[in-house]
Formats: C-alpha cells, structure tokens, sequence
C-alpha cells in the first residue's frame, strides 16, 4: 500500500506550527456566538473551514467566527479578587433592591 | 457498512429523548410520564426536556429500484468512482500534515462513502445484490471506475491535485444529474452536489496555498497537477452505455466545458500552467484499470473475505 506523506523529508526536517485560533460558533438565528473551542490553521480562511470541519459536524452551527488567539486579551487569574468580588454588597446595582413607586405603571 | 444496515437502510431513526433532572441522573422517557407540568404539587424538580434529535436518513435516494441492467450499471461506475476515492483518502487518517487537515480529509471520505453507499444500494437492487457484495465481494475486472480516482495519494500536493479534479468534476456531473428523469439518481445528486462543493472549496483552498506558498510547496503542487492531469480525459469520454441512457445519465462530454472554466480560473490564481501532455487511453469504465487499484481493493476486501458475514 502506499504510504501517505511517505515522501515528505526526513524526521529531522523543521517543522513549523501553525498559529492558534479561537472558534465561536452561533447555534441559530437570534443567539450569541459562544466560544467552542479552539484549533491551528495557516490562515483565516482555512481556519474557517476548519472550525466548519471541527466543530459543525453535527449540524450545531449557522455562523462561525474565528479570532487569532494572539489577538484575545484575557483577565488575569491571580487579580480575581481585585476584579470580580467587589460587587458582593452592593445590592443598590440590583433592580430588585428597590421599592417601585406606587402608581407607576410598566416597573 | 454493516450487513444490518443493508435492505432498505433509509430508515429516518430517532434518538430517544431523555429527561435530564437536576441531580444529574437520566430517566428514559416513556410515553405519558413525566408530564406534569411547573404548576403541579407533585413536581419537586421540575420537568427539564431535551429536544428530540431526528436523525435523517443515511442514504440518498430512497428505496427506489433501478429498472435497467443500464442504469444498474451507471450507477456502478458513479458509485465506485465515489467508494474508490472514499477508501484513498482514508489512508490519511492520523497522517495528514495537520490533525485538523486529518478531520478535514476524514470528513470529505465519509461524505464519498455515504455517496458510494446510495450509488451502490440502487445499482445492487437491479440483480438482487447488496451495498457490501458490491464493495467487498468483486474483483478488480469487476470494478467501473475511473483512472483519475485510483491515483495513489502520493505527498499532500498529489492528494490535493487529485481531489481538485474529481470534486471539480463530481461537482459539475452531480449538478447536471439533479435533472436526470430517473429519481433515484436525481435525488442521491442532489444530496451530494452540496457536499462535493465543499469538497472542491477544500481543494482549490490548498491549491492557491500550496501553489503560492514555498518554493518546496510550489514545486511539488505543479508536479502534482502533471501527475494526475492525463488521467482527466477518461472522464469526459462519452461511452455507448450514457449514449442508452439519454436524460437518465448524463453525458460525460457535455461537462467538460464547465469543468475547464473553473479549472482555468483556479490555476490563473495559482499560477500554475495547464498541462499540455497527452490524455492516458485508461478504460476504468470497461473494467481495465491503473495498476494500483488491486492493492487498494486487497487492502479494503481483506477483512470482509476473511470472515465472510462478519459485522463491524
């Protein structure tokens, strides 16, 4: 039988990586992009059509985005005290917290 | 293919919703249970439903019979070209130069095979012979495709060339057979022509990049095109069988036109020349075939002729 990629180099060879994308796939009309996964791909295009290939084979998808995940900027860990926990307390940010006026119709 | 899924296997099965409770455990459901609404007393956990999943049918093309030893045979050539090409790309499984492109080449010979499968299913209904004799149970004289698709897969580049001839091709034969007068074929075309034109996004994608990439890329993607180009004439060669079959086949001649546009405009962008060399005098159609095709089918009949009936 022949041998696939039989020809291609020695072991040796160097071998590059292709850059990480980010994959967020929207399930149907009227919902968000959530975030699937992630994969290599040479260049958007063909990330694209590798997020299709990875990640709607099931038929989960109507829209795909894909986001170089160089280009994602993202919280650190270690500061999530300093930037999540500072709303327990604070009910005032809560509509609930207050009273609605008598009268006031559509509150 | 298993020999379960054989007679008729267009079943539209169903998978059985389940009822997912809030601690995590799965009831089956049955009929009438479980149907209290939010508001009933009884509910202690609420009625969370999962949507049925419909799966549709695996096969194309219905249960329809073919009426003719002709289009029995037609069906033949377009199934083996599909099951050929299908087993080929197989062999990249765990090899291709990426895991994504692995899915991707994985993907595209699913997709062959569910053609193949449909092909087969209708040629075999006119003899009596099912979707697995046909596949596993004939030898290489009894095979009908073409050259083009018994091309070993070579490096990357060669895999790629060949897949952007075929599906080209395939794309502009299943667009014209969504017209035929029998069906059958109509309709497992029309199911196809949607996948094959992926198939031929996938290709013509690698082309431009192999083509325009390294020098290394380049050289082995134009090497590639003169490797399997002299296999394409055969497939546009009108034989007397698609000349009986006016309006149920169609006729191989009639694509060409087409199939050298989109040819043309994907090497403009690639840079790459035509070939001008001449066309092999390959005969798939008639059962005489390129050299590799007998490794190939040992390979794929070992399994089923060493415990005959077995299922996997």
């Amino acid at each position: 039988m022949t041998t696939p990629g039989g020809s291609t180099g020695s072991p040796t060879e160097h071998r590059e990586t292709w850059p990480l994308w980010e994959v967020f796939v929207r399930a149907g009309r009227g919902l968000s992009h959530v975030h699937a996964g992630s994969l290599h791909a040479p260049d958007a295009e063909l990330a694209l059509r590798n997020a299709r290939d990875l990640y709607t084979r099931r038929g989960e998808g109507t829209s795909i985005w894909v986001v170089p995940s160089d280009a994602i900027t993202t919280s650190d860990p270690d500061s999530k005290g300093a930037f999540f926990e500072s709303p327990a307390g604070k009910n005032y940010r809560h509509a609930s917290y207050y009273t609605a006026s008598e009268g006031v119709p559509h509150l | 293919m298993t020999a379960s899924d054989l007679p008729g296997s267009g079943r539209g099965a169903s998978v059985g919703a389940r009822v997912v409770r809030p601690d995590g455990a799965h009831a089956p459901r049955t009929p009438r249970d479980d149907r209290r609404g939010p508001g009933d007393p009884q509910d202690r956990h609420g009625d969370v439903t999962v949507d049925e999943v419909a799966l549709s049918a695996e096969l194309a093309g219905g249960e329809g019979r073919a009426e003719s030893a002709d289009v029995a045979e037609y069906a033949l050539w377009l199934g083996d070209d599909a099951l050929i090409l299908s087993q080929q790309l197989g062999a990249w499984i765990a090899r291709a130069p990426e895991l994504e492109e692995d899915v991707a080449l994985g993907n595209i010979a699913l997709d062959l095979l569910g053609h193949a499968r449909s092909f087969l299913r209708y040629a075999g209904t006119y003899d009596g012979r099912s979707e697995d004799d046909l596949a596993y149970w004939r030898d290489e004289p009894g095979f009908r495709c073409a050259w083009l698709f018994q091309q070993p897969n070579g490096d990357f580049a060669q895999t790629i060339a060949r897949q952007l001839t075929a599906s080209t091709y395939l794309f502009e034969l299943y667009t014209a057979l969504q017209g035929s007068s029998d069906e059958t074929l109509a309709a497992i075309a029309a199911k196809a022509v949607k996948e094959v034109e992926y198939h031929r996004d996938h290709a013509v994608q690698w082309t431009l990049r192999l083509a325009g990439g390294t020098d290394e890329s380049r050289r082995r993607m134009v090497r590639a095109v003169g490797d399997v180009w002299p296999y394409v004439g055969e497939l546009f060669r009108d034989e007397p069988l698609t000349d009986r079959l006016d309006g149920v086949a169609v006729r191989p001649s009639s694509l060409q036109p087409r199939f050298d546009a989109v040819i043309a405009a994907v090497f403009a962008e690639a840079a790459i020349e035509l070939p001008a060399g001449p066309m092999s005098s390959a005969g798939g159609r008639h059962g005489s075939h390129f050299p590799a095709l007998g490794y190939l089918l040992a390979e794929m009949q070992v399994l089923a002729r060493q415990h005959p009936g077995v299922t996997w």
